[in-house]
């Protein structure tokens, strides 16, 4: 039985271990045959930033992971303009394409949503 | 109804899995079904064995394990989480899924496909912590 997975991405990518671990149930929820939507807002978009270097500072780099969810056929990546914007962040700072979407148009697409992971 | 639930914080220093088990008790208590828990980030150190809390406190891994025994709820801890934080201690128990000696009563070690098939299985999906 196939759900509508929505991950709500509001966190930075460092400074916890959520968007890593947060990853691994994508991966396997896509394994899984599942119809997954990632939504990146707040601090989440740092999540997508380009030019990633945690490993001065000893950790994983989860950009390589987030560039390899297309061969998951994660493809719907939804970026609140609001979120990038308040952060001094344009799509061009973004390693992946994706879109971007006004704060109206994120509340629309989540009340679309069937199930709901936030982290 | 059906209920998955997610367990992302450890005991004590947060309320998210106090939160959860007043919900599970409730829900049961009213006739749902709690199809599994689900423990993730620190939320596996919900099953550690070697917690001894002070007597006058609340023992949570107790109460999880009591909730298991009486109402045969399925108490999972994610494997590779678990092996992040050093929960699991012996390599044949971990590859056989059966209880750990470092998790309590009533908990089994598996992986993340046991919480999206909690999610596909499930009317309702909730996040604590």
């Amino acid at each position: 039985m196939s759900k509508q997975l929505m991950f709500v991405m509001r966190r930075p990518p460092y400074g916890s271990i959520h968007a890593q671990e947060m990853l691994d149930i994508i991966m396997v929820s896509a394994a899984f045959d599942q119809d997954v939507s990632l939504v990146f807002l707040d601090d989440g978009v740092y999540q997508l930033k380009n030019n990633q270097n945690p490993e001065a500072s000893q950790l994983k780099n989860t950009a390589p992971i987030f560039q390899a969810l297309e061969l998951y056929d994660v493809k719907r990546l939804y970026v609140e303009a609001e979120s990038l914007k308040e952060r001094g962040m344009r799509e061009s700072d973004l390693m992946l394409d994706v879109r971007v979407l006004p704060r109206q148009e994120i509340v629309e697409l989540l009340n679309g949503g069937e199930m709901f992971f936030n982290g | 109804m059906k209920f998955t639930v997610q367990i992302n914080a450890s005991p004590y220093q947060y309320q998210a899995s106090d939160t959860a088990y007043h919900f599970i008790c409730e829900a049961i208590k009213k006739g749902h079904e709690i199809y599994r828990v689900f423990f993730y980030h620190d939320g596996i150190y919900n099953a550690s064995i070697r917690a001894i809390p002070p007597e006058d406190e609340r023992n949570v891994v107790k109460r999880w394990s009591n909730l298991a025994t009486q109402h045969k709820v399925d108490l999972v801890i994610c494997i590779s989480a678990a092996q992040r934080r050093g929960l699991l201690c012996d390599e044949e128990l971990k590859k056989s899924g059966i209880n750990d000696p470092d998790c309590a009563e009533g908990f089994r070690v598996s992986g993340l496909g046991q919480l999206v098939e909690g999610v596909m299985e499930s009317d309702r999906f909730l996040v604590f912590g």
